[in-house]
């Protein structure tokens, strides 16, 4: 599964669309230092934190995107720093898990 | 490399959106000499964290960084209020940051030992009232 696939494939809405890379992995939680601690290089990154410090912890981790769950919006700094980096940032209305187990089933995971 | 190159940034405090302009501008500058990946995102983890808790806590401070052939150091320093109890400071789960900084996703007591964990060296010396020096290595041979 790429980055470019991903929003076909789960429904999710593009707000900037990133580069188009491989997706290795799930990381899920809003806690910035647990996700800059603990998700791994590759990884999807599902959140409700769209502000510019989440852009920068995934640009720094090397995560292969953000995906904005529950209706959450990204803040104007977040979108153009996510621009700027090349970070792929998606949407979408469903809660973290959801959108989480959604992404895994479309990986066979 | 003969010589070590040195580079120098200054963090301004309380500016949670321009904390981790050093460590993007130093993890391009690694990938532009070569170094390998996974050395290059442990040193740019390491160093947002050093980043954030120099804006939140210490007022701003300033980083330096040198980059040889074995290793990339970086030395964060600041004149802020100190840490009055290290080895508390170090655990995880421990912060003493304001409901403001937490509502941005940060202060859940992982920044000291993400910093560690990322680190194949790291050394804090601080004294209260007059500041805090933190140096991490990271072995890039």
């Amino acid at each position: 599964m790429t980055t470019g696939q991903l929003p076909a494939v789960c429904g999710f809405r593009v707000l900037v669309p990133g580069e188009d890379r491989e997706i290795e992995g799930i990381f899920t939680g809003d806690l910035l230092s647990w996700a800059m601690g603990r998700a791994k290089e590759g990884d999807a990154w599902f959140t409700v934190m769209g502000n510019v410090n989440a852009v920068a912890v995934a640009a720094l981790a090397d995560c292969a995107c953000i995906v904005l769950c529950h209706g959450a919006a990204a803040d104007d700094t977040a979108l153009a720093r996510a621009q700027q980096n090349g970070v792929q940032l998606l949407a979408t209305d469903l809660p973290e898990f959801e959108a989480s187990l959604a992404l895994a089933k479309a990986m066979g995971l | 490399m003969s010589e070590p190159i040195r580079l120098q940034y200054t963090v301004p405090g309380d500016d949670f959106a321009r904390a981790g302009e050093a460590s993007a501008d130093l993890k391009s500058t690694l990938k532009r000499l070569g170094l390998p990946a996974a050395a290059v995102r442990r040193i740019a983890i390491a160093l947002y964290e050093g980043e954030i808790n120099l804006a939140i806590h210490a007022g701003g401070g300033q980083i330096d960084v040198s980059i040889d052939d074995d290793a990339v150091e970086m030395v964060l320093s600041d004149q802020g209020p100190g840490i009055p109890d290290i080895e508390l400071a170090m655990s995880e789960g421990f912060s003493t940051a304001s409901a403001q900084v937490r509502s941005l996703g940060f202060g859940a007591g992982m920044g000291l030992p993400n910093m560690k964990r990322y680190t194949d060296e790291f050394a804090i010396r601080s004294t209260v009232g007059l500041g805090t020096t933190i140096t991490m290595r990271v072995k890039v041979s």
